[in-house]
């Protein structure tokens, strides 16, 4: 399939070179395109996370965004001043707030997630195909509902309002929320975000591969095809369908922290169900079950959009079409067009994979 | 006993609205299989038309009924969405027909974001009042009170059942549609024009949306570009707890979710004390359609389980 070994070695040296050295020319154009970069790096996280659970698994989760807010919502409460400011007796404990380590948070937020992940699926395992999307579309708006309400009786998310204050990542006493003097070189605080999660993305990515190639995999995916022969070949569906939750969970939880801690600050906004749908467009979009594709697919529309908002910026496209057409909402519309052209043009995705005939939901009933 | 039957009629009249919207999810999910996000939006380019159509006419024609204003209004926007819906399918789903499931799901969403965006742009992003066309005296009910549009709502979705379930039952249209929705090959080898059932499917959907709309827009008074996304995603929950495919069991699955809804909300504060408010009112669609999938999976109604993914 691949060329030849060496071959392949220059291109991952290549794409190595390039990643690594990419924010530092991003940086001398300004914080702007780093972080543009740093999203995008985010999003390919989650991508890959509900890669696991469409991709492999062909459960379609249109409630994704909810495992994402779990991280976020974990990491910002247990690492800004919002339980002490609210609670007189936690106060008492931690007068400045928890400000947990993030060896400790990361963990913690990922398993909530998987373990919520796995709840999940259990009650919905009987369910296929679309009655499976409009369940986790509920839960998803469940847990959304919950977010932007819990700030009464009891005020634990502060609801709309949103929780702020939230530590930035240290790592070895190295603060990511400081910019970094290397020998007179300073690397921005963006940027260290980034090589962060350029190395989260990298371990995703193997473990991804690896997965792929496992026993645990090729069960998910003869699930994928055809579930009913899968049984019959002795795979213990129910227990590969809650793995796929919860693995897919782990890494929405994974990211949703990394989210809090890179912005500061979140609230139930960030995890409306167009966000969910938006992380089921980039799988299908770049060519689902396919890790290429998928990181392409999530690159490519969480990126795409922000360069338009800065090209529609400096056209000054406001002022053209008399406040009828401002950055966000030229922004709206070139995603909804690239959905629907790309689909209409490439059904099977923008970089499909190559071996596996059916991809979750072939044509025929 | 004022409240809950108060609560009674408005889950009615918001399970009507809920209804007559499952119809058009659950004719189009039983003949092509597909969700259709965009559905909602339909309902709210219905809605926002009428909008435009009734406040250019009061403007024009001052001193004309309001009952024929409305009249107009529907008809023509009822007009509009099914070109609109009729397109949609022709440009976005049809090409899409033998490929991978998901892809026309990806086009639905697109199509619906789409929506959202012209119709932002094109009517402006702001809060618009409805005009109340009809009169606004309540009639009082053993205690409780209903408005004329309310009673409008519900006659409307009367009629519109009617009509639907002789449209269905008894004519060679509606033969040709539970045909195909039962299989669109065998249906084609009996002389079926399977594409023209299909886009016969999203015009009645579009022209059940329009009213769907109109009603919503005159019950709560505002129309904007955003108004399709709940009542899209409400009904679609009505349509799957019916049972996906089944037209009687979309009208039950809306009504039932209105009347869920509006007594839920009415008592939830009631009931927790007042730990709980009416914010939440928007989960029990959901609470209740995971408990009853749980317990039932194919939907109240349906019979068949989609043996595939």
């Amino acid at each position: 399939m691949a060329g030849k070994p060496n071959k392949k070695i220059v291109v991952y040296a290549v794409s190595a070179v390039v990643l690594l050295v990419l924010p530092l020319l991003l940086q001398g154009m300004g914080n702007f395109w780093v972080r543009i970069a740093d999203m995008a790096l985010l999003y390919v996280l989650l991508a890959l996370g509900l890669n696991i659970v469409v991709g492999y698994a062909g459960l379609l989760d249109l409630g994704f965004v909810a495992f994402f807010a779990i991280g976020a919502y974990m990491y910002g409460l247990m690492a800004s001043p919002h339980l002490s400011e609210t609670f007189a007796w936690f106060a008492k404990m931690f007068p400045t707030g928890l400000h947990t380590s993030i060896w400790l948070v990361v963990p913690l937020g990922a398993f909530l997630a998987g373990i919520l992940g796995i709840l999940l699926g259990a009650p919905t395992l009987k369910l296929r195909g679309d009655y499976l999307a409009i369940v986790t579309l509920g839960f998803g708006e469940i847990i959304r509902v919950f977010l932007n309400n819990l700030d009464h009786p009891v005020n634990i998310t502060n609801g709309p309002k949103g929780l702020g204050q939230i530590d930035s990542i240290r790592i070895l006493g190295l603060n990511l929320g400081r910019p970094l003097e290397i020998g007179g070189f300073t690397l921005s605080a963006v940027t260290l975000y980034y090589y962060l999660f350029l190395i989260l993305v990298v371990i995703s990515v193997v473990i991804c591969h690896r997965l792929e190639l496992s026993r645990i995999g090729r069960a998910w995916m003869a699930i994928r095809e055809d579930e009913i022969a899968a049984k019959a070949m002795g795979i213990n569906t129910r227990n590969m369908k809650l793995l796929a939750f919860g693995m897919g969970a782990t890494f929405g939880g994974v990211s949703g922290s990394m989210f809090a801690a890179f912005q500061g600050f979140v609230s139930p906004e960030s995890f409306s169900l167009m966000e969910s749908v938006m992380i089921v467009a980039m799988v299908v979009l770049g060519g689902i079950g396919h890790l290429p594709g998928v990181i392409l697919g999530a690159v490519l529309l969480s990126a795409m959009p922000e360069v338009l908002r800065w090209v529609s910026g400096v056209f000054d496209l406001q002022r053209l079409t008399e406040g009828r057409l401002d950055a966000s909402i030229l922004r709206q519309l070139l995603i909804a067009l690239a959905m629907i052209i790309i689909m209409l043009l490439r059904p099977r995705g923008l970089w499909p994979t190559r071996e596996h005939g059916k991809v979750p939901g072939n044509g025929g009933k | 006993m004022e409240i809950l039957l108060q609560q009674i009629i408005n889950g009615l009249v918001l399970g009507s609205m809920y209804a007559l919207v499952a119809l058009g999810y659950t004719m189009v999910y039983g003949i092509i299989n597909l969700i259709n996000f965009a559905h909602g939006e339909v309902l709210m380019v219905g809605a926002l038309t009428s909008w435009a159509i009734i406040v250019t006419m009061q403007e024009s024609m001052p001193g004309t009924p309001g009952w024929i204003i409305l009249i107009l209004a529907m008809l023509i926007s009822c007009v509009v969405a099914a070109v609109l819906n009729f397109a949609i399918e022709k440009i976005a789903y049809r090409p899409l027909r033998n490929s991978p499931k998901l892809a026309p799901l990806i086009t639905a969403i697109g199509m619906s974001i789409l929506l959202q965006t012209l119709a932002m742009i094109i009517f402006k992003p702001n809060y618009k009042p409805y005009p109340t066309l009809l009169p606004a005296a309540p009639i009082q009910v053993g205690g409780a009170v209903i408005t004329p549009t309310q009673i409008m709502i519900l006659g409307l979705t009367a009629l519109s059942l009617a009509v639907l379930m002789y449209l269905v039952n008894y004519t060679r249209l509606g033969r040709a549609m539970r045909a195909t929705a039962e299989n669109p090959r065998v249906a084609a080898l009996m002389g079926v024009k399977p594409d023209t059932v299909i886009s016969a499917t999203f015009i009645i959907g579009a022209v059940l949306a329009t009213i769907a709309g109109i009603m919503y827009a005159s019950n709560y008074g505002t129309v904007q570009h955003t108004m399709g996304f709940l009542p899209g995603l409400k009904a679609f929950t009505a349509a799957v707890f019916g049972g996906i495919g089944n037209l009687a069991g979309a009208v039950v699955g809306g009504l039932l979710l209105g009347l869920i809804e509006s007594i839920g909300s009415g008592y939830i504060g009631v009931v927790t004390g007042g730990v709980l408010g009416s914010h939440y009112s928007d989960i029990f669609a959901f609470i209740v359609l995971i408990i009853m999938l749980t317990l039932r999976p194919s939907g109240l109604l349906g019979e068949r389980v989609a043996d595939r993914a």
